[in-house]
């Protein structure tokens, strides 16, 4: 379940897709973003990205014995265990690889949300918690392939947990609560079913992906996947090096997208191309700002500029917008045509 | 070739590296031919090789384990079950009906073999069992049902045995000790890459599915290699394996690309490849003598390569193009592309096994089985109290007692889906500005069921037949594409439109949902159901359609779109036990609020 224990495909190995990478890379720098919604045609690399992504992230540092992985560094965010750690003096803190938790789609309600721990209640008669996925995946990522086809019920869970941040455990005899902030990462191909507007509001950035038609682009996929097939270690050692570099530069920009600056001027860009497709609420144009301003510092800028709102709209804004059935265009010809007409003026 | 040895290939390139291929979608409804293809792949797989059937409708637990509840009870801690999958780690998984394969459990099967691992948590427990698999996928669809598409994306080939002479054999073109020296052979097996190149040109000149396909003929190309006995791909083997994978996916014939000068590049380009293929081919062929074909000729020399490939692209995609089936292009033209990618009439199954899905609503005794699951909580609960009175000591490690009266399942709550049917007139006398406002009603009207998770489905009918347009769906990407092309015209084969309502209803009374017809037209019906024409003939072939509609009991909604209300719409619509609803006027916003309100009546 945890990615290390698996040889995954580097992230600097994938070819094309550079708006998923893009994407992806920004919610790793800032993760307030909220989560990437990956929509796109079979085959074309989705969920090897993602679990790319969770190889390249650098460790964190987390509480010792804490099922929540809470940080050290941020009391206000501590679970009730950790507090009580921290009042008795016992709060000790390691490196711990950023969580990556794949969410299955044949996944049960009870390792969701955590249950009643069995072992303990059938030997020992005692009534203890044993966290689920939510709670590993605090403070990492929570990947849910084929998210459109997650049924309701656990659909429902998400939508509220990826809200409040907080998992509310109200089973069995069991009443508590727990920290499960974590990035969302969902992946999908719209034809076999729509997403939930609910469900889709929750995800920060959309990237829409295709088959490539690029027959070199094409090509290099084959070869470079059939490499790593048939000698994984080899393949890996190959591209340790970009793969490095790349860590470097996600890190660099997380200590620096807290204090990037952002003028005037592109803010009221963003508020001109919001207002320009119509999205509802104010959501639109935070996303909008912090996912330009993550950019800007991936991109070592020194500040936020229009260039970068041009680069990121697309996955900022596509999910937001208004249906509109009798609209041939796509949503993203719309924002094209919005980010033309707001942007270049 | 013929199609036989075709298949014949199949079973044996698969035989030799099933979890690399995939696996193989077998259509066929049950006979001699496909009993026949699956004896002959048994007969090829080593003997070794674990082989296991599994049932279209297995529960998530059957496929990839779960909680082993006796094991558990008697150890007193959790024990996890190993699931299907697992258990056939090397070996074949035979899928029967998997055109009824739900998406849910598709979706599950499919991150298997994309992991060769299961990994999951269920029911309190982590599984992580390594399952590198082939599946055979049998498809028995015979009308709207398909193999799901993602599931098809992952298996090499797609072998189509029905019209086969029942009487002549399968030819078997190989046997169990030339697919046993293959296995062995095929890791050192080498590719050029400008052979990967060629394989991944044809696949994109067809049209023929994703990059994974591409993937899946450059391991077939390595497979045929090793079946041959040689350890470098010759451009042979490409064209085998791209006639194999890429033919049956065919979605559109090549362009004659613009022959450029710049074709003679490509030589220069790819020239390094044989000489990088040189260094890494230290080991000889293992036996050459034995396998003296023609093919051994150009693979001895280094110069050959050189010579033979820039032409390979070329030679795969002609044969390759030479393989599709006739008539498929045809025919995929005509469907505009509904069917490919159709997976959501796979919702069936789920849907019939019910009681599994929606809000959990308490538990209530009984069994678990099949896809209902127990609830483990409840029914230890449930057996607390009589522990002592079934003789359990206390403190004693003997095994906690329970008994089948003790079996708690979860009951759920299911909101019942809505399936809502539109059957639009196209023909010539329905203005073809009425077509329009229809498509939009339509995709108004699905832009707001799909809030509620509600299916939509359309017939059209025009000329001389009704067709489904849309099968159910929830998905706007393939509503909007499919209503983009329709075409109007013709005659009114009303008959013909309210029997495919029947039929489309009756299947989603079957499944357990709620079917609601919408019918838009002027109710001038002159194409009887044979297909003749004549006014008077196609009205009482019309007006007895309806009355077998009304006895399924279906709500229907009769929106009459002729300028003038007409007494023949409002018989039929009687007869129908419909609403009828006379909108000269109606647009697509009207009409959407009038469906919503209908559909808000019958639902729920």
């Amino acid at each position: 379940m945890q990615s290390g224990t698996r040889t995954v495909f580097p992230f600097s190995a994938i070819v094309g897709q550079e708006e998923m990478k893009l994407a992806l890379i920004c919610a790793a720098v800032d993760p307030s973003i909220g989560g990437v919604l990956v929509f796109g045609d079979r085959g074309t690399g989705k969920s090897t990205a993602i679990r790319a992504l969770a190889a390249l992230l650098p460790p964190m540092r987390a509480v010792v014995g804490c099922s929540y992985a809470c940080d050290p560094a941020e009391p206000d965010a501590w679970c009730v265990e950790c507090r009580e750690r921290a009042a008795l003096g016992t709060l000790k803190e390691r490196s711990i690889p950023v969580p990556v938790v794949d969410m299955p789609l044949g996944v049960t309600e009870d390792r969701v949300v955590g249950a009643l721990d069995l072992e303990r209640a059938l030997s020992q008669g005692v009534k203890a918690f044993e966290p689920g996925l939510l709670a590993r995946a605090n403070r990492g990522f929570l990947y849910i392939d084929e998210v459109n086809l997650l049924e309701d019920h656990l659909v429902d869970l998400l939508i509220d947990v990826a809200a409040s941040g907080e998992n509310l455990v109200e089973r069995e005899g069991l009443s508590l609560r727990h920290p499960a902030r974590f990035v969302l990462i969902g992946s999908g191909n719209p034809e076999e079913g729509e997403l939930r507007p609910q469900l889709l509001d929750r995800f920060g950035l959309s990237v829409e992906i295709k088959t490539p038609d690029r027959l070199d682009e094409r090509v290099e996929v084959v070869k470079r996947r059939d490499e790593f097939e048939r000698g994984k270690a080899e393949f890996v050692a190959k591209w340790k090096k970009p793969d490095a570099a790349l860590r470097r530069r996600i890190v660099a920009a997380r200590k620096r997208v807290g204090s990037m600056a952002t003028p005037d001027a592109v803010l009221e860009s963003a508020a001109r191309l919001c207002m320009q497709l119509g999205t509802d609420g104010l959501r639109a144009e935070l996303t909008l700002i912090r996912a330009a301003r993550a950019l800007a510092s991936f991109d070592q800028a020194e500040a936020v500029a229009v260039a970068h709102l041009r680069r990121i709209a697309a996955p900022a804004l596509r999910h937001r917008l208004r249906r509109d059935p009798l609209d041939e265009s796509g949503s993203s010809a719309r924002i094209d045509r919005a980010v033309h007409e707001a942007l270049e003026a | 070739m013929s199609p036989a040895e075709d298949a014949a290939l199949a079973a044996a390139l698969f035989a030799v590296d099933p979890a690399g291929l995939g696996g193989v979608c077998l259509h066929s409804l049950v006979q001699p031919a496909r009993t026949q293809w699956l004896e002959m792949l048994r007969d090829l797989l080593p003997r070794d090789v674990p082989v296991r059937r599994i049932p279209f409708n297995i529960g998530d637990g059957g496929l990839l384990g779960g909680l082993d509840l006796t094991a558990t009870l008697a150890a007193n801690r959790p024990i996890a079950e190993r699931g299907a999958l697992a258990a056939t780690d090397g070996g074949v998984v035979m899928l029967c009906m998997a055109e009824r394969l739900s998406p849910h459990t598709a979706a599950c099967l499919n991150a298997v073999l994309d992991c060769g691992a299961v990994i999951t948590q269920r029911d309190g427990v982590l599984i992580c069992d390594r399952a590198r698999l082939g599946v055979v996928a049998q498809d028995e669809s015979m009308d709207e049902e398909r193999v799901p598409a993602s599931l098809l994306d992952r298996l090499a080939f797609l072998v189509d045995l029905n019209g086969f002479d029942l009487r002549t054999p399968l030819p078997p073109l190989h046997d169990r000790e030339q697919v046993r020296s293959a296995r062995s052979l095929l890791p050192r097996v080498q590719i050029g890459d400008a052979l990967i190149e060629a394989l991944c040109g044809t696949g994109l000149a067809l049209g023929a599915g994703s990059v994974r396909v591409s993937l899946l003929a450059v391991r077939a190309a390595r497979a045929m290699a090793a079946l041959d006995g040689r350890s470098r791909v010759g451009t042979e083997d490409a064209v085998e394996a791209g006639r194999l994978v890429f033919a049956p996916r065919a979605t559109r014939m090549p362009q004659p690309a613009p022959k450029e000068e710049g074709n003679d590049a490509q030589p220069g380009e790819t020239g390094a490849s044989p000489d990088a293929a040189r260094e890494d081919q230290p080991a000889p062929p293992s036996s050459p003598a034995e396998d003296r074909g023609d093919n051994a000729a150009h693979e001895e020399l280094p110069g050959a390569d050189r010579e033979l490939l820039p032409g390979a692209d070329d030679v795969i995609l002609a044969a390759t193009q030479a393989a599709i089936p006739p008539g498929l292009l045809a025919r995929l033209r005509s469907e505009a592309g509904a069917r490919r990618g159709a997976a959501v009439p796979g919702r069936a199954g789920l849907l019939r096994a019910g009681g599994q899905r929606g809000r959990p609503a308490g538990t209530q005794v009984g069994a678990s089985r099949g896809h209902v699951r127990l609830n483990v909580m409840e029914t230890l609960r449930a057996a607390a109290p009589w522990q002592r009175l079934r003789g359990r000591t206390v403190g004693s490690n003997a095994r906690l007692m329970v008994v089948p009266g003790d079996f708690r399942v979860t009951r759920y709550l299911e909101r019942s889906q809505t399936l809502t049917i539109f059957a639009v007139d196209a023909s010539g006398s329905s203005a073809l500005h009425r077509l329009a406002e229809a498509k939009g009603a339509v995709e108004m009207l699905l832009a707001e069921c799909y809030v509620r998770r509600d299916l939509v489905a359309v017939i059209t009918f025009r000329g001389r037949r009704a067709d489904l347009l849309l099968p159910p769906t929830r998905s706007l990407v393939r509503a909007k594409r499919n209503l983009a092309g329709l075409p109007g015209g013709g005659g009114t084969p009303l008959a013909s439109a309210i029997d495919c309502a029947a039929l489309l209803g009756g299947q989603a009374l079957r499944r357990g949902e709620t079917p609601l017809l919408v019918m838009l037209t002027d109710g001038r019906a002159n194409v009887a159901l044979d297909g003749s024409g004549g006014r008077e003939a196609a009205h009482a072939d019309a007006l007895l359609a309806a009355r077998r509609l009304q006895r399924l009991r279906m709500a229907a909604l009769f929106i009459d779109t002729s300028p003038l209300p007409s007494p023949p719409a409002a018989d039929i619509a009687a007869a129908m036990g419909a609403n009828y609803l006379p909108l000269p006027f109606a647009d697509a916003r009207v009409l959407s609020g009038v469906v919503s309100a209908a559909t808000a009546r019958s639902g729920r």
